[in-house]
């Protein structure tokens, strides 16, 4: 479903070259749960924001059903990451102004589905992840854990082919980083695709497949948990 | 996708918009509404200052339409016919005519020795009929002291102010007046030949010259005076009915062939060149000033939806990252651009509509030369209106688009 070849990524601030991802080749498989670990400057982060579409690679190719990114407009990434891909981010990243109920259904929203069905399909998503009973209050209400719940909620609304998620529990206490895992092996178990970084070796030990970063490369995949 | 991005935008500027701090919207729409009135106020004092002035000529003096002698023409020749042809045009409310004739006024001669410089002022002394005079142009209510004439009046004289000494703030050189002459005072009147003793019955004040430097005396005692049986007067000013145009009328009489005998003008054909200038002139300023205003508050916008685009960066790039479209993000700042400007609009609306005009109306600002009003025509004020939310939303649109447009993942994380 999502494959990157020879992929790389250098930044560059002035005369300064820093290569962070140093030819990285994955396949991630339709219903597939990775986890992808490495330590603190590994390239984990900066390999998740290239799969899900969020940046440029500076050499390499991604394919996102058998479509090669690079070949993609702007505004065809854009529509891409609405209706194929989910966002999990680590500081939940909802907007402050809007409620809980509509932080989940603007994507649904923006892709033309009517008031009506949004709001519906957005308050299903909210009871899934079991926060059906806040719809109404705005970020700046809800605790940490709640928010993230949120979050997943937004990202799992539509439906997306694949979720990323970025060290979604790394702000959350342990109660609420359990609850959100639980929340992802369900996912998971009914065919959910997903791409979670974290540095929890105990989070990553619930996905089916571990991949290890270190220094732009990857050192080991464990796969069949 | 353009209707979705629209719907989109919309959504999110209602919520920001909603959820915005009440004080930030507050002193938004305060700018909004101090701007309005920059653009609509200061060019309408400018104006109305003059508008002032003019309306005062207008109903003092030449009221709507003025049938006046030809240039080469001592008096209106064949007027009773010509008064008999406007008294019977169905737009006519009703007509004052005036014989008018250069005097030249003394006073203090009872005292006066030989080597006394003698009191004296010219002007022109006009002959009306009292009540026509007061029905159309009101002047009896220009009374400062003493009384307005009444119709069986004998060698009696109201004054305008400028030809008295104490009315005159400042000494102008050229304007001879009456020196210790009030109410109940004895002068002669000099026309030509014929001297007169009359006493004077009031004093009128008016901001207008044709009023304040002339001198009145009731028609039929000025005729003989004058010398003119024939009924031949010098002005004839007409009024219409409500909601005539003066234009109509004059056509009417030049029609007529009243335009052979007489010089038939509306009231704005009678204003002097220099007025009409001076409007153009002050026009030209009043834009010139609301241009700055209008520059100011855009720039107040730009800042305001910059600093507001900036602070919310992050959440800019993560609404890219989840899919929404950057066109929706612009629009919701344009939506909320032309929310400050459409309510600072409504608001200064109100006030202009509500306060303003009606307060200049019943309180006029004492200008030396005018009671000066506010001016602000529907039409012009509309089209400032359209000006300032057209303004508004470039300046909204410009800040919004310089963040939006930015790498999205640098807009989550926080990079430059």
């Amino acid at each position: 479903m999502i494959e990157v070849r020879n992929l790389k990524k250098t930044f560059v601030n002035g005369e300064i070259e820093t290569p962070v991802l140093k030819g990285i080749d994955l396949k991630v498989a339709d219903g597939e749960f990775i986890a992808i670990m490495g330590r603190s400057g590994a390239g984990k982060s900066t390999l998740l924001y290239q799969m899900s579409l969020l940046d440029e690679p500076t050499a390499g190719e991604i394919l996102v059903d058998e479509r090669y990114a690079h070949s993609m407009s702007e505004s065809e990434k854009v529509q891409f990451r609405l209706s194929e891909f989910g966002y999990v981010f680590q500081d939940y990243a909802l907007l402050p102004e809007l409620t809980a109920l509509e932080n989940v259904a603007l994507p649904l929203l923006m892709k033309g589905l009517g008031k009506m069905l949004s709001y519906h399909q957005a308050r299903a998503a909210l009871e899934k992840v079991g926060v059906g009973h806040r719809p109404n209050n705005l970020p700046s209400q809800l605790s940490g854990g709640e928010q993230q719940r949120v979050s997943i909620a937004r990202a799992i609304a539509h439906n997306p082919k694949i979720l990323f998620a970025d060290e979604p529990t790394a702000n959350l206490d342990n109660e609420s980083s359990h609850a959100v895992l639980e929340i992802f092996r369900e996912l998971h178990r009914k065919g959910q695709t997903i791409i979670m970084v974290t540095h929890e070796e105990e989070f990553a030990t619930e996905a089916g497949k571990i991949v290890r970063i270190d220094d732009g490369r990857i050192v080991s995949v464990e796969a069949d948990r | 996708m353009f209707p979705l991005n629209i719907r989109i935008g919309f959504f999110l500027a209602v919520r920001a918009l909603r959820r915005a701090s009440l004080w930030t919207t507050g002193l938004i729409i305060f700018v909004m509404v101090l701007t309005f009135l920059n653009l609509v106020v200061i060019s309408g004092i400018l104006v109305g200052l003059l508008q002032g002035a003019v309306d005062a000529v207008r109903t003092e003096y030449t009221s709507d339409v003025i049938v006046s002698t030809l240039s080469d023409k001592s008096y209106i020749e064949n007027s009773p016919n010509i008064i008999a042809i406007a008294a019977s045009l169905p737009d006519v409310e009703g007509l004052t005519a005036r014989y008018a004739e250069a005097s030249r006024l003394e006073a203090g001669y009872q005292t006066r020795k030989a080597s006394d410089k003698p009191n004296i002022a010219n002007a022109y002394v006009i002959g009306i009929d009292p009540r026509e005079e007061d029905a159309v142009t009101g002047i009896a209510a220009d009374i400062i002291e003493g009384e307005f004439l009444a119709p069986g009046d004998y060698d009696k004289i109201v004054l305008g102010n400028y030809l008295l000494d104490q009315y005159i703030p400042i000494d102008t050189p050229g304007l001879a007046t009456l020196d210790n002459v009030g109410v109940g005072s004895k002068i002669r009147v000099h026309v030509g030949d014929v001297t007169r003793e009359v006493t004077v019955k009031g004093i009128l004040k008016s901001k207008v010259d044709e009023i304040a430097l002339r001198a009145f005396m009731v028609d039929s005692q000025f005729r003989s005076i004058i010398g003119r049986n024939d009924g031949n007067v010098d002005e004839i000013a007409i009024k219409v009915e409500e909601g005539v145009d003066p234009r109509d009328v004059r056509d009417a009489l030049l029609l007529r062939g009243v335009g052979e005998e007489a010089k038939v003008q509306t009231f704005e054909d009678a204003q002097p060149q220099a007025f009409k200038d001076i409007i153009a002139t002050f026009n030209m300023l009043g834009a010139m000033f609301s241009s700055i205003g209008l520059v100011v508050a855009s720039i107040t916008i730009f800042i305001v939806i910059f600093v507001n685009a900036l602070t919310r960066r992050k959440f800019i790039g993560i609404l890219k990252g989840i899919g929404i479209n950057g066109r929706a993000i612009e629009i919701s700042y344009v939506f909320q651009s032309i929310f400050y400007a459409v309510i600072g609009s409504a608001v200064g609306l109100a006030l202009v509509y509500g306060f303003l005009v009606p307060y200049f109306v019943a309180n006029p600002i004492d200008f030396p030369f005018s009671d000066g009003i506010l001016v602000a025509p529907l039409e012009q004020t509309f089209f400032r209106v359209g000006l300032l939310v057209t303004s508004t939303i470039i300046a909204g649109y410009i800040p919004a688009w310089m963040i939006i447009r930015k790498n999205t993942l640098d807009s989550i994380l926080g990079r430059n």
